[in-house]
């Protein structure tokens, strides 16, 4: 009878992250590639499998320009499996998806990427998002927000964030948090978009309102980048030479696709899954990386992992000494997105991995941290790794 | 920036949705539902997602409800639609699970709050009547 594995990321890449990049999108992901080979001493002959969300995306420019069968077309790999879709637990679904089939012998090693080059596709004219081209009706899940102007996930997560305003009394100077921890990682975070830009509590509070109460500073920027993951079966770990990290759990919940049909977020039932599937427990955590595509979201994991209760995560970051790099929970050690740019993703478990290996130089936090959680998600779509090096 | 020429995004109708998008022109908000348990379904489908029965059709509801939650939106999105508006989402008055995003109209932004007493009125676009609501005021 067939055994199963564990599943472990054993190599992680990332290419440069900027805004409207000159480089080919495929080859930002084909730099990531190389610097996640290099990482776990593989050579790409050793790939067998591909994971990648949302796979090649044509109708929206930027948003996913490089789909696994690309990769797997352009690098000449052979595999056994692949996965690229959108229909998925969200952004780290891939990689669950991935150490799934290792587990199972599917694969032994699965190189999971995320490419985005929205910032470079917004260069080039004709190319606005948010503008249905001519007279063109909506159609789908759209029609239902595209009429009454809530034309960005920005005014869906804004309503969410105004609910926690008046139920529980979250204020912008506690949410603040989130995004000034970001963005003070961020000039820890060579690589960072907002490397070397300090943001400070005045700056944040005067931000321009977006959608109420979320100003510009709790919203990421499209950006051009690629990150790698190589997800590596048990039985081969021995063809690797990096410091490998276990997955130990994952979770993707959701009641119900429809943003607007909903009382709580995909994140709340994923965080609570994902302790039933480990004897790790919350107070284990020694860092998290969690979703701040928009900044509330990243509040809403923090409560539906059970690190405070639900409607305390205002009061939980206030201050933001709890979430610092020294802090008890130090969160979006990198910068997150809104510190490091618009990874999605991604950026999340490449950090955790990072960390949990004593990697991050001048950002790495103190002491042995063992065990992590990374996040993508958390609207309608939610996914939830626990990643462990024991 | 609006822009008066400018169309707001209008949804493509189909067997499904057109008596939600289309009942403004008899100034009733359709809703569907489940002759076999009674459910309301929304977003409209051909089934009821309670008790998988394919029996459903439109019901007439009474067009008021509450204001669940809301945001300002201060971000100009679409030349047809120049900032700010209020986006939110109404619960309605005897469809219970069924939640609206809409626009709250007649009012200034900063009027809205969540717990308001809300009614429909539409907004007729082209073929299309969009449900919008304004505050009830008694």
């Amino acid at each position: 009878m067939a055994r199963v594995r564990e599943a472990f990321i054993t190599g992680i890449g990332q290419s440069q992250i900027g805004i409207g990049l000159p480089r080919d999108p495929l080859l930002l992901t084909v730099d990531a590639v190389r610097e996640a080979l290099a990482d776990a001493g593989l050579t790409k002959e050793q790939i067998d499998g591909v994971a990648t969300y949302p796979g090649r995306v044509t109708q929206v420019p930027g948003f996913s320009p490089v789909g696994a069968e690309d990769l797997i077309d352009a690098l000449h790999l052979n595999t056994r499996w692949h996965l690229g879709g959108g229909e998925l637990t969200s952004q780290l679904g891939a990689v669950a998806a991935a150490a799934d089939a290792v587990r199972t012998g599917q694969a032994r090693h699965v190189l999971c990427f995320r490419t985005v080059y929205e910032a470079g596709a917004m260069k080039f004219p004709g190319q606005k998002p948010y503008v249905p081209r001519g007279d063109a009706r909506v159609e789908g899940p759209s029609q239902w927000f595209a009429p009454f102007g809530a034309l960005s996930a920005v005014c869906w997560v804004a309503q969410y964030a105004m609910r926690h305003v008046v139920k529980y009394g979250l204020t912008r100077e506690q949410l603040a948090w989130i995004s000034l921890t970001g963005r003070a990682n961020a000039l820890k975070n060579p690589r960072a978009l907002w490397h070397g830009k300090p943001l400070t509590l005045e700056e944040y509070l005067a931000g321009k309102m977006i959608a109420s109460p979320l100003c510009i500073f709790d919203c990421d920027r499209y950006s051009d980048a690629s990150t790698v993951l190589i997800v590596s079966a048990e039985d081969a770990l021995d063809e690797v030479s990096s410091i490998p990290v276990r997955i130990a759990a994952s979770a993707g919940c959701t009641y119900r696709h429809s943003w607007d049909q909903v009382e709580w977020m995909a994140s709340y039932p994923t965080g609570r899954e994902l302790w039933k599937r480990t004897d790790y427990r919350p107070e284990d955590v020694d860092t998290v990386q969690l979703y701040d595509g928009f900044s509330f979201l990243a509040l809403t994991w923090l409560e539906a992992l059970g690190f405070c209760e639900v409607g305390e995560g205002g009061r939980f970051i206030e201050g933001g000494r709890r979430i610092a790099l020294d802090g008890e929970l130090p969160l979006n050690t990198f910068g997150g997105q809104l510190g490091a740019g618009r990874l999605h993703g991604f950026g999340f478990a490449h950090e955790a991995v990072v960390q949990l290996r004593g990697q991050g130089g001048e950002r790495q936090i103190p002491g042995d941290p063992r065990v992590a959680v990374a996040t993508s998600g958390g609207g309608p779509l939610a996914t939830a790794l626990l990643l462990a090096r024991d | 920036m609006g822009d008066a020429s400018a169309k707001r995004p209008l949804p493509h109708l189909d067997d499904h949705n057109r008596a939600f998008w289309t009942g403004g022109a008899e100034g009733r908000l359709y809703i569907l539902r489940c002759r076999s348990c009674g459910a309301f379904i929304h977003p409209p489908r051909p089934v009821c997602g309670e008790c998988l029965s394919d029996a459903v059709e439109p019901e007439a509801v009474a067009g008021t409800g509450v204001v669940d939650t809301f945001t300002v939106n201060h971000q100009p999105w679409h030349p047809a639609l120049p900032p700010p508006y209020v986006i939110a989402r109404v619960a309605l008055d005897g469809v219970p699970g069924v939640y609206l995003t809409t626009n709250i109209v007649g009012c200034g932004v900063d009027e809205v709050a969540i717990g308001d007493r809300v009614r429909v009125t539409f907004l007729p676009c082209e073929d299309v009547h969009l449900p919008v609501f304004e505050k009830v005021r008694d």
